[in-house]
């Protein structure tokens, strides 16, 4: 477990306003079994001792679930390792004497907010103009008195897995959310509880995505490398067939 | 101060059902006249914000990450329980009543309880219709799985990722009530204090963390959903940002705080593995329903774990707890691993780890179905170690997971100052002195879907002709410049350290004295170190940066201050109960076999601290706990 030296060149930008630029840091020493956030905190820390100001970075559960996280790493979103956020990537995946450069996500429709910061809203937006089944409080069925064949209910939690991160639109060329809008839309659209608004759902959700600035799929199919849920890009298709039926036929 | 808990006349089976039928209600017109704000998005505060906009309040909901979504309860795994008997295994409305209340060792309210149980099937339901994945049966059922300290399967889940489905199904109802209009929501902002005015919580006070300017928002009634304050300890399964700044704030406004030192040490977490570390991981508690624990029979055996021959291994949990075996409560479970460690038979570089091994599970099952009920605990495993637990068992050691105590609440939900709610793990409410696995989900969604939003009525149908005060009264106004003034002295501070070292050596003290297990002269002894390591704070805390704009370092350190009060009440707190139970563990209290050793003569009440000023000692209040349907007697898991 020797120690790893590295060179960093972070993407640093105070505001939304400002025009931002790369720096290089140099940080000596780590252990390999940090986490690349640790390391983060490391060079942080640092930071603070020269009268620097810390880099800011989104980061919160680091058990890969929240979603928070978010740095392209050496042009790739949460890194090199498939299937794993920023959080779970490892320091033991670099060598001594690499250099590292990170970047916020990029899109129109994820402003920077500082440094490696940027602002997901959109993404809520999209949930809110009808990423969910209209059920109040108090007013459910029983549990077991909609059953649900299991391989349906896999599939719809392989769609449900989404943390939101946003991984997919700072990878693909166009900055498109498709594969974010998808999953939410292929959970509700397979499960029977969200037959009876999943005309409107589709159509309100994709509407919203346009919108907020995202660009158009091309299927190129990064999004599915990148997703640190490996979401699959079948769920697109699931997306545009309901989509294109809906607007064929109206 | 008076603590009234409010607890309904009658029978405990009727409780609920005679309050739910003869609580005031408030007409929908008057409801659309009344705003409630509530704090936090985890599933309490989600739930309830949903609940109460649906209901036709005017909601405002605030939370400090980037999105709603992101609260902590989105990393709970392992699952939810409600007796719903699904299984056909004699589980029952009672028996969950019962687990959750022994499970407690006997230090939470039989009645807050009693309707937890009963409200517990209903959550389910919810659920289901929101459209939450949960495990299936290949006949369309849902499916169930067993937790610690019961003999029943009522857990459900959603693979190994239960309470992000939870959370995003609650998240998805609080998106259709913004899209409504009906709830107002606010991302990126922490509640930095409540306003109180004529004796009851009129507002809050919040910073808008991208831009640091403070806001000041009217509530008719304001909600705390704040979560617990494991991160004291500085390493703990939280989230980085998990705090106890919004409870803190009530608490110095009056609010009550009870059993501060009952603390869950979960059993099943990777091990420490160097200074850097900023968390710890947890592995679900349903692991030990296929993984087995065990340590090597003979001390300091440093050969690989395959090695080591069966009759060389000592599975002690099964050998010291034939009954629940590798299921025991998670104090029990966290305890043993720590007298093993401590006797030399801890495994891994530090010596502070024990083996959950799955190489029956493998045998018996074949890898597919193992891979299918923990495949992303596995991964997770490999991500973090660089082991696979396919082929080399686990190491694990306990660490902090989750707070029973917290604000002192009635029956209503209510704090000790009237209008101030708490609900899910801010609170001190169901889970006495230990919470069983997969209740925390279970009271979150009870408080914020089923309780509060009848419990609330109560309070609001009296407070109708209230109209809206002016944010611009005195209350409003003091409260911001107590705030602003804070952040100003902490970033004019010129000191020389970082608030993340603070942080690291408050959370040691804390750790080494009030964790696992603790006793008189060390907790006298902690609760000098942490003040004087406070004054230091103080003194000595460097904030670069400044407050008009994004600033985590300043988030933080107003954070780290409010831990420093925290870590000094629950040393007294601890120090106070000469008493086992639970997670909290007095070593001077103990059988001959090393269990726990309660006095309930003494103390079969719920501590409750009142606040008389940062440097002047708190006042200890006792709710006497009356146990009428169950009566208390030594928890035993043999």
């Amino acid at each position: 477990m020797s120690g790893l030296d590295l060179t960093l060149k972070i993407w640093r930008q105070k505001s939304s306003v400002d025009n931002g630029g790369f720096e290089t840091y140099d940080v000596k020493g780590l252990n390999s079994h940090m986490s690349f956030l640790e390391m983060m905190d490391v060079l942080n820390e640092q930071l603070v001792t020269q009268n620097k100001e810390p880099v800011a970075f989104d980061h919160d559960c680091r058990e890969g679930i929240c979603g928070m996280c978010s740095m392209v790493i050496n042009g790739r979103p949460h890194g090199p390792l498939k299937g794993t956020t920023t959080c779970q990537l490892h320091m033991r995946h670099f060598n001594n004497g690499d250099i590292i450069t990170i970047e916020p996500w990029r899109a129109k429709a994820f402003p920077v907010i500082k440094d490696l910061v940027v602002d997901r809203s959109s993404f809520d937006r999209i949930i809110q103009s009808g990423g969910y089944i209209s059920v109040n409080t108090g007013s459910a069925p029983d549990g077991n008195a909609i059953p649900i064949p299991k391989d349906i209910a896999e599939e719809a939690f392989d769609a449900a897995a989404c943390i939101g991160c946003g991984a997919c639109v700072a990878t693909c060329k166009n900055a498109s959310a498709s594969l974010f809008v998808s999953a939410k839309v292929s959970q509700l659209s397979l499960l029977p509880q969200g037959q009876p608004e999943r005309k409107e759902r589709v159509n309100k959700m994709v509407a919203q995505m346009d919108s907020e600035g995202f660009g158009h799929c091309t299927n190129t199919g990064a999004c599915e490398v990148e997703c640190p849920k490996e979401i699959s890009i079948e769920y697109i298709r699931k997306m545009n067939l309901d989509y294109n039926v809906n607007n064929i036929k109206s | 101060m008076i603590l009234d808990s409010k607890i309904p006349d009658g029978p405990l089976e009727s409780k609920w059902t005679k309050y739910k039928s003869t609580v005031p209600l408030v007409s929908p017109a008057n409801k659309r006249k009344l705003e409630i704000i509530v704090v936090g998005t985890g599933l309490a505060g989600a739930s309830a914000a949903s609940s109460l906009a649906e209901m036709g309040y005017q909601v405002k909901s605030f939370c400090f990450q980037d999105s709603p979504r992101r609260a902590h309860s989105i990393a709970a795994q392992g699952g939810i329980n409600a007796a719903k008997n699904y299984q056909n295994d004699g589980d029952s409305v009672y028996r969950l009543f019962y687990d959750t209340i022994k499970g407690g060792d006997y230090r939470s309210r039989e009645a807050n309880v009693y309707r937890l149980a009963e409200v517990s099937a209903s959550i389910i339901d919810q659920c289901v219709a929101q459209g939450v994945p949960f495990a299936r049966e290949y006949g369309g059922t849902l499916d169930n799985r067993s937790f610690g300290g019961v003999q029943v399967s009522r857990t459900f889940y959603a693979r190994g990722q239960t309470g992000q489905q939870l959370l995003l199904g609650a998240y998805s109802a609080l998106s259709r009530q913004i899209s409504k209009g009906n709830v107002k929501m606010y991302n990126r902002h922490e509640m930095v204090d409540i306003v109180k005015i004529d004796g009851k919580a009129r507002g809050v006070i919040v910073r808008n963390l991208l831009t640091g300017e403070f806001n000041r928002h009217f509530g008719h009634a304001v909600v705390l959903a704040t979560g617990g304050y494991g991160n004291v300890y500085y390493l703990s399964t939280n989230a980085m940002g998990s705090n106890v700044t919004a409870a803190w704030k009530a608490y110095k406004k009056g609010a009550a705080f009870s059993n501060p030192c009952f603390t869950q040490i979960h059993p099943t977490c990777i091990p420490v593995s160097g200074e850097y570390q900023s968390k710890l991981t947890l592995m679900s508690e349903s692991l030990r329903n296929d993984g087995r624990i065990w340590v090597p029979k003979k001390k300091g055996d440093n050969r690989s774990p395959n090695e080591i021959p069966e009759e060389e291994r000592d599975y002690y949990l099964e050998r010291r707890y034939p009954a629940f075996g590798n299921l025991v409560p998670r104090d029990v479970a966290s305890r043993a691993a720590k007298e093993r460690c401590d006797e030399g038979y801890g495994v891994g570089e530090t010596g502070l780890a024990v083996y959950l091994d799955f190489e029956n599970a493998i045998n018996r099952l074949g890898k597919d179905i193992v891979s299918a009920r923990y495949g992303n605990l596995f991964a997770m495993y490999d991500k973090i170690t660089g082991d696979d637990p396919y082929s080399t068992p686990m190491r694990i050691f306990p660490a902090v997971h989750y707070t029973m105590g917290g604000l002192w609440v009635d029956y209503d939900l209510m704090t000790t100052v009237p209008g101030l709610y708490a609900i899910g793990e801010c609170n001190f409410s169901d889970h006495g002195a230990n919470r069983l696995g997969a209740s925390a989900l279970m009271q979150g969604l009870a408080d914020g879907y089923f309780v509060l939003p009848y419990t609330i009525g109560k309070y609001l149908s009296q407070d109708i002709r209230t109209t809206p005060i002016k944010t611009d009264h005195e209350a409003f106004v003091e409260a911001e410049n107590d705030a602003k003034e804070r952040n100003k002295k902490l970033l004019n501070n010129n000191g020389n350290r970082s608030v993340e070292s603070f942080h690291r050596d408050l959370g040691k003290i804390v750790w080494d004295y009030c964790g696992m297990s603790r006793n008189e002269s060390s907790l006298v002894t902690a609760i000098e170190d942490i003040k004087q390591l406070r004054e230091k704070f103080w003194k000595d805390v460097k904030v670069l940066g400044d407050e008009k704009s994004y600033n985590p370092e300043l988030d933080k350190a107003g954070r780290v201050a409010d831990f420093f009060e925290l870590g000094e009440l629950m040393m007294r707190d601890a120090l106070e109960r000469n008493e086992s139970c639970g997670g909290h563990f007095r070593e001077e209290y103990q059988t001959k076999e090393g269990e726990a050793l309660r006095d309930d003569e003494e103390y079969t009440f719920a501590s409750t601290w009142e606040f008389k000023g940062v440097n002047h000692p708190p006042i200890l209040h006792k709710e006497d706990l009356d146990f009428k349907t169950v009566h208390p007697t030594q928890r035993s898991y043999k």
